[in-house]
């Protein structure tokens, strides 16, 4: 190997001034960027505000994208700096070196300090809005422990099954329904589950995400603040017609929603009587889609 | 230091490799094809004991498919591809007392030698180079297939039931041949050059490693003939209990290729422990050296417990046992634990070797040491210990040990960390630094920015707020596409350009890689960005129908998937062309790099790689230290000093 020959003027320049650019020019840029993010991007982000829990994800989604800014520009803006600035130019030697530096405790330890203390905020941050919002619109198992101040919920129970979702509430006679309304301002609680493989239980708008696992209630919680339509879809793999398992519910005012859940249990009331007694699971059997779901005294298939 | 030169080990006088085990010749000496013909036997006689065991049982007989003898007949295949492969000529040798032939046989020039069972691990390494390349662009071809699928909303290319297929078989071959992607050629043929050292330690082990690979690609594709699996490459209990025979491909193509990874890490790890030359300290181990440890002990300790699971599922379809199955006593909990309990580890399995590529790279094309040798290893160690106890943020809204998240999303999170240190490593390398935009240089460099994305938006997965929105969606998917494709792969590409002078002998053409890369990065990058927008706006991952408002990012994606398949397809053209055709020879050390697998003697390197084993006199990054000693007692003749990449 032949002898490195350096280039000294990397090791005479002074650290002052470029890291002054690029802090400065990484200020500005980040002030820019948070700003755009936080005003004008924020209010459109998803998942929207239909729900307390939804508008808590879309503050969540602001907030971290809004901190993402300045990490991103000065990672941009380092890299940036250093390939524009200490480049090997045409005509200078390629292979000598560059300033012998090894190391530099006091970057490195503020580099320790600072990731450390952003990922602990972080974690804090994150488990004060899973905790305050009634676990924040997600399946919180089958005994949740951060629950919303009100016992007084609307109970729906969410049934999935290959390839469709359908709804039982309990505090309607136990009826079955195939399409989802839900009161306006009102706190709901969702009971997932599944008859068959695990389905997911995802309304977009509201914010609410939940497995439905055969055998296994998985709570969640959310409180509509704003009328209109979302759409429900399957969020784990159940099979082929995965793609194809989606419906669609609305929020409407309340005394629409009574209007409506009346009717549908005077419907109903025929074929409630043949479904088993409600419960918060329905274990499967092997007697095909659904199997031991319906009540065994009055399906006449269940014997097969 | 740690080298034995005692006959025991197999280091004779000569201080080489053992001998493969296909030293015959002649027409019926092992070869692929011999290993064709076991495997083939093996998979009918595995197949016919099936039936005969399993066809009078009820399940079996009215279902029209016998799981147990699709099983079989993957064992018996893997046991006679071995045996037809001349794998187990020297184990039972050994075991019958008869003194095992330790003659070298000169390996030719001709191309034969790859199709063969050897011991050299440098041609283990090209086996890998040129098998991972057609896996990853066999699982490409797949991804374009999606892509096609999805540039309508309600029009199908696809029936539902294919689709799905195919999003399986990609997401499978990706996530089980990649893992190796790094290792397999890299790990494989530089480490020993890298550690001064004139072989592997268990050179069987990793040449088995290699040779389960083509078998499980086969058994994984085969699936597709076989009605396919329709429940992606996680494959959750119970629709995993629900599939047809597909099924069983999946379990056994996974399976093989995590016995695969264990015969691999454990070669790599003892190889580091005990081959290093003299003077080849902890401290001066090259980082690829420390990224492979790091690598090779999570793989070992978290691949079992993928065995392990798939063993679980396999009894649970053939011998009708119930672990995964609720009704009867058993959880689907427990397939998800198992899985992810492994899955996670694996995609740090993924990101760590291509950060320990960079870290290598990066000095040469700087002009100085690594910054921070130390936190770079830390760093990979550090990803390496946290990877195993994060795998419940998969699951967040399971239901499964619900008031458990906040723990895991402190310890998914606390996973920036390390990752920084990356970051951290690669800034203060550039630092004052004297920089080369060669090509292999440029991909280091894009997978820095590309990593970027993927792990910013680690942070948005990670917490558990945010994952209600985002969880099962397409965000997830371009976030760890973001990690995986443009980590991992970027840095596959640019090892390529990388090392390719060294392994073939032939320099690659510079302009050609810097087309490559723009190209590929650009393309990348438009794939794949507004898919973060995509999962946003509510789509769920693995469907073929999506919101009609989502028509116009899904097909800016499909478009630019095609040029990035275009992209690669460029690669392998001219890479093809380059080793075939124009056959540019390499001049000597062509990066001005001082580690030591540039020293040897010749481009190839020799059968066993170093005359002597070297003694390792200095770091292999004092690029900037004029007072520093060679790196080892050889010289290193750079005479042309003329690197490739600079206009002078």
């Amino acid at each position: 190997m032949s002898k490195v020959v350096l280039d000294e003027s990397r090791s005479d320049e002074s650290t002052k001034g470029h890291i002054s650019k690029i802090l400065i020019s990484w200020a500005v840029a980040s002030i820019i960027g948070m700003s755009l993010v936080w005003f004008v991007l924020g209010p459109h982000l998803p998942p929207g505000t239909m729900t307390d829990q939804a508008a808590g994800q879309q503050f969540d989604i602001k907030f971290v994208s809004t901190l993402a800014v300045p990490v991103l520009f000065f990672v941009w803006f380092f890299f940036g700096y250093s390939i524009m600035k200490w480049r090997v130019r045409p005509g200078e030697d390629p292979l000598a070196g560059g300033a012998n530096i090894r190391g530099n405790s006091k970057a490195q330890g503020t580099w320790y300090i600072l990731t450390t203390v952003i990922v602990l905020g972080m974690a804090v941050y994150g488990t004060y809005f899973l905790v305050v919002p009634a676990g924040a619109g997600g399946g919180e198992g089958a005994s949740p422990i951060w629950t919303p101040a009100t016992k007084n919920m609307l109970q729906v129970q969410v049934i999935a099954q290959q390839w469709r979702f359908t709804y039982r509430w309990p505090q309607f006679g136990g009826m079955e329904t195939t399409s989802l309304e839900l009161p306006l301002n009102t706190e709901i609680q969702f009971n997932v589950t599944s008859l068959d493989v695990i389905h997911d239980f995802w309304a977009y708008q509201l914010g609410v995400k939940a497995d439905a696992n055969p055998d296994y209630n998985n709570i969640a919680f959310a409180k509509t603040q704003q009328t209109g339509r979302f759409v429900v879809r399957c969020d784990e793999l159940c099979g082929i017609w995965h793609g194809a398992m989606y419906n669609y519910g609305n929020v409407v005012s309340q005394s629409q929603f009574q209007t409506w859940a009346t009717n549908m249990e005077k419907q109903n009331a025929a074929v409630t009587k043949l479904l088993p007694k409600y419960a918060t699971t329905y274990t499967p059997s092997y007697s095909g889609a659904g199997g031991g779901y319906y009540n065994t005294a009055t399906d006449p298939n269940a014997s097969l | 230091m740690a080298i034995d030169f005692s006959k025991e080990t197999g280091i004779g006088s000569s201080g080489g490799a053992p001998s493969g085990s296909s030293t015959g010749s002649g027409k019926f000496s092992p070869s692929v094809i011999t290993g064709i013909i076991g495997g083939g036997v093996g998979y009918l006689f595995g197949h016919w004991l099936g039936n005969a065991i399993a066809s009078g049982y009820q399940q079996v007989s009215g279902s029209g498919s016998n799981d147990v003898a699709t099983l079989l007949g993957y064992l018996f295949a893997t046991v006679g591809w071995f045996i037809g492969l001349g794998a187990l000529n020297y184990p039972l040798k050994k075991m019958l007392g008869i003194d095992p032939d330790f003659s070298e046989p000169e390996l030719g020039k001709g191309m034969s030698k790859y199709f063969k069972y050897t011991v050299d691990h440098k041609i283990v390494g090209v086996q890998y180079l040129f098998g991972m390349l057609v896996y990853f662009f066999t699982a490409g071809l797949l991804a374009l297939a999606i892509r096609t699928e999805l540039l309508s909303p309600t029009t199908h290319l696809w029936g539902p039931d294919t689709y799905i297929e195919i999003v399986g078989e990609h997401g499978t071959m990706m996530m089980m041949m990649m893992t190796s992607v790094i290792l397999g050629p890299f790990g494989n043929y530089m480490i020993p050059l890298m550690i001064g050292s004139k072989r592997v330690a268990f050179p069987r082990l990793e040449a088995m490693s290699f040779w389960f690979t083509p078998l499980s690609y086969f058994i994984l594709l085969s699936a597709l003939w076989q009605g396919g699996f329709q429940s992606g490459w996680t494959s959750y209990a119970p629709l995993s209990l629900q599939q047809g025979v597909g099924q069983d491909a999946y379990i056994f193509g996974f399976g093989l290729q995590g016995l695969s990874m264990v015969c691999a890490s454990t070669n790599i790890v003892a190889t580091i422990i005990n081959y290093r030359a003299p003077g080849m300290t902890w401290s001066r181990l090259p980082i690829l050296g420390w990224s492979m440890i790091s690598l090779g002990f999570t793989m070992i300790l978290s691949i079992p417990v993928l065995i392990d699971g798939l063993y679980v599922l396999a009894l649970d379809r053939s011998a009708q046992t119930a672990m995964l199955y609720d009704a009867h006593g058993g959880s689907s909990f427990l397939w998800e634990n198992l899985f992810w309990f492994f899955g996670h580890p694996e995609v740090y399995l993924l990101a760590i070797p291509g950060f320990g590529v960079v870290a290598e790279i990066i000095p040469v094309f700087a002009r100085k040491p690594v910054f921070g040798y130390k936190t770079s290893a830390a760093g990979m160690i550090g990803l390496a210990i946290l990877s195993f106890f994060v795998w419940q943020h998969h699951l967040f809204q399971s239901g499964m040990n619900p008031d458990m998240r906040p723990l895991f999303m402190l310890t998914t999170e606390l996973i920036s960390i390390p990752t920084g240190f990356i970051y951290l490593v690669g800034m203060g390398t550039l630092w004052k630094a004297r920089i080369r935009l060669t090509g292999p240089m440029l991909f280091m460099l894009g997978v820095y920015f590309n990593f970027l994305f993927g792990g910013l938006t680690g942070v948005y997965v990670s917490d558990v707020p945010i994952n209600v929105t985002v969880h099962g969606s397409f965000f997830v998917m371009a976030h760890f596409h973001y990690t995986i494709m443009g980590g991992v792969i970027f840095a596959f590409f640019g090892a390529i350009y990388y090392w390719t002078p060294l392994v073939t002998g032939y320099q690659l053409s510079e302009k050609l890689a810097k087309i490559h890369f723009w190209s590929m990065i650009i393309a990348f990058n438009s794939t794949f960005l507004p898919l973060f927008a995509v999962g946003l706006l509510g789509q769920p991952r693995r469907v073929f129908e999506y919101a009609h408002r989502l028509q116009h990012l899904n097909q800016w994606v499909s478009i630019s998937s095609y040029v990035l398949g275009l992209s690669l397809m460029f690669f392998v053209v001219t890479f093809i062309w380059q080793l075939a055709v124009t056959r540019k020879p390499a001049v000597r050390n062509p990066w001005g790099s001082r580690s030591l697998e540039w020293a040897v003697d010749s481009y190839p390197p020799p059968q066993h790689n170093f005359r002597q084993v070297p003694v390792v006199l200095a770091g292999p990054y004092e690029y900037a230290d004029p007072d520093a000693l060679p790196i080892a007692d050889i010289v290193m003749e750079n005479k042309d000093r003329a690197p490739v990449g600079v206009d002078r």
